[in-house]
């Protein structure tokens, strides 16, 4: 029975790289995807390439292709990424520039695009799903609009012989059902297949979340080695069916435990998981331990794909400016409450203008407001944070310096102040109908 | 006993919403998990937090519950004040629950 293993180097855009090459070398696969691209990713990556037209992919694709290729090459791994970002043809670029520089030759390298629909989303202006408003309202604070797209214009790629396919915004899974409708023959109307292979990819997409990362408790859920944590395989069959694994000797483990956890990241209704490709459903998922960091994944199902397809939209929403600072010992709760007392009157004194204002106390209340926290007891040390969302960058950072001054304006034994400025990019949704979506396949051979 | 004591969980984020899974160790426990850990009761167990609705969806396929909290991460991810804009510590937040003893 045919099998085919992917293994998935990334599940973020800052993700471990070493992981990926431990994969490439060792893991036995024929497909490596990295996933890169968070929703506000995209946004910030079209601002660079305004500022630098030959920006707006990865900022790591040069370093992760640089430290996979040779080995991808040597072994036919093929690689799949959105990297691309905002800029998809500039990571084709950067992608052929690093292969030369490496030596490696006859390769071709694929990028699709399509995903910006900014042009008609402004000619279109569709309501957007959160606000209940029209984009035009939005007028020159929005900045990026982009669709998913599905595992199908990437599966073309495959098709047409591609070894690297790079894109920008496709949805998650998509990256991983792609090479699996592509090897088995899947058509985008087999639903429960596509169903199933939307949870492999699914399981897959967070990289070391499935193997023990964000799962540890130590004496409770212990992860050996998770220094070493390495980064998932699938071996999938013919029908979807799947063991989910990682390399042998890499840190980590594979449990029903953490396939359960990752099967519900980020999921809303289990029988309902929307993708451009499939709506997934979840609720017959059998999941069985197969072995050593072995876990068999099966029985997902599916039902025919939405007309419409979601949109992320980026628009400029102010700044935010930050100021934290510590207080210790006999008391430190205390001072840093008329700390905090002394920023708010300070800001208001000074007619700084914000939307939102927050303060809290990092170690008594910050993570989950005072309800659940019930702290027993004085602790021994605490930080204050105040962070304010404010039109201007100027009164976002006079947020900061009004907790700096409180080094020598303010309660006794203050240290280590730190103080931050960032421009928010908001994210918005719309739906579109399909139809407004071109996609185009670019293939390059070297 | 805590919710902990039979339980691991994860949080998500989408958008302004949070979604947290809270699954039994052991399938014996999963009956106990539904009975007790119901949208309502997490509602209230988030009360100063969440400020929409929270749905529960069962999963028995998995001995887990998945919970949905509606407006519960500050406005969304990316123009959220919190210092955990993604409501990553959520999962540890809702083991903290009381649960009546099995």
């Amino acid at each position: 029975m045919k099998t085919i293993r992917i293994g998935c180097g990334a599940g973020y855009a800052g993700d471990r790289i070493e992981p990926a090459v431990e994969l490439a070398e060792k893991g036995k696969i024929r497909y490596l995807v990295f996933e890169c691209l968070a929703e506000r990713t995209i946004a910030l990556a079209l601002q660079a390439r305004r500022r630098d037209p030959a920006k707006g992919f990865d900022e790591l694709l040069g370093r992760r292709m640089e430290a996979v290729l040779p080995a991808c090459r040597e072994r036919g791994i093929k690689i799949i990424t959105n990297m691309g970002a905002a800029n998809p043809l500039g990571a084709l670029e950067a992608t052929r520039k690093k292969a030369m520089q490496l030596g490696i030759r006859g390769l071709k390298l694929a990028a699709v695009t399509g995903d910006d629909v900014l042009d008609p989303i402004l000619r279109e202006n569709p309501i957007i799903v959160e606000t209940g408003e029209r984009v035009s309202g939005l007028k020159d604070r929005l900045v990026s609009a982009n669709a998913y797209l599905g595992a199908e214009p990437l599966s073309e790629a495959l098709q047409k012989g591609a070894d690297v396919v790079i894109t920008g915004r496709v949805a998650d899974p998509s990256l991983f059902l792609a090479p699996l409708m592509f090897e088995f023959g899947w058509r985008p109307y087999d639903w429960d297949r596509l169903g199933q292979g939307t949870v492999v990819g699914h399981l897959l997409e967070c990289a070391g979340q499935v193997t023990g990362g964000y799962f540890a408790v130590p004496g409770l859920k212990d992860v050996p080695d998770l220094a070493r944590l390495g980064y998932p395989v699938a071996e999938v069959s013919e029908d979807g069916s799947a063991v989910i694994t990682k390399v042998k000797g890499s840190g980590g483990r594979v449990t029903p435990a953490t396939c359960k956890e990752q099967l519900l990241y980020e999921i809303h209704d289990p029988s309902q998981y929307i993708t451009p490709d499939v709506v997934a459903d979840f609720t017959g998922v059998k999941i069985e331990a197969s072995g050593e960091d072995a876990v068999t994944v099966r029985g997902g199902r599916g039902c025919p794909r939405t007309d419409s397809l979601k949109v992320c939209i980026g628009c400029l929403d102010g700044f935010i400016g930050e100021g934290q600072i510590s207080y210790g010992g006999a008391g430190a709760v205390a001072r840093a409450k008329l700390a905090r007392d002394i920023v708010l009157e300070r800001l208001e004194l000074a007619g700084i203008r914000y939307d939102e204002i927050r303060t809290e106390l990092i170690g008594v209340d910050a993570l989950h407001g005072q309800d659940i926290t019930r702290n027993t007891g004085e602790p021994y040390e605490v930080r204050l944070r105040v962070a304010g969302r404010t039109r201007t960058p100027d009164e976002a950072l006079r947020i900061g310096n009004e907790v700096e001054t409180l080094y020598t304006n303010g309660p006794a034994g203050g240290g280590g102040a730190s103080k931050a400025v960032r421009e928010v990019i908001a994210m918005l949704s719309v739906l579109i109908p399909r139809s407004l979506i071109k996609t185009t396949l670019h293939i390059e051979e070297i | 006993m805590k919710l902990r004591d039979i339980a691991h969980a994860r949080a998500g984020d989408k958008g302004n919403t949070a979604n947290i899974s809270v699954i039994a160790f052991l399938a014996e426990d999963y009956p106990h998990l539904v009975r007790h850990v119901t949208a309502k009761r997490v509602k209230a167990h988030f009360a100063g937090l969440v400020r929409g609705g929270v749905a529960r969806y069962e999963m028995p396929n998995i001995e887990a519950l998945n919970f949905v909290l509606q407006e519960a991460l500050g406005g969304g991810v990316t123009r959220s004040l919190a210092l955990d804009p993604h409501g990553k510590s959520l999962s540890s937040a809702i083991l903290e629950m009381e649960i009546p003893d099995r």
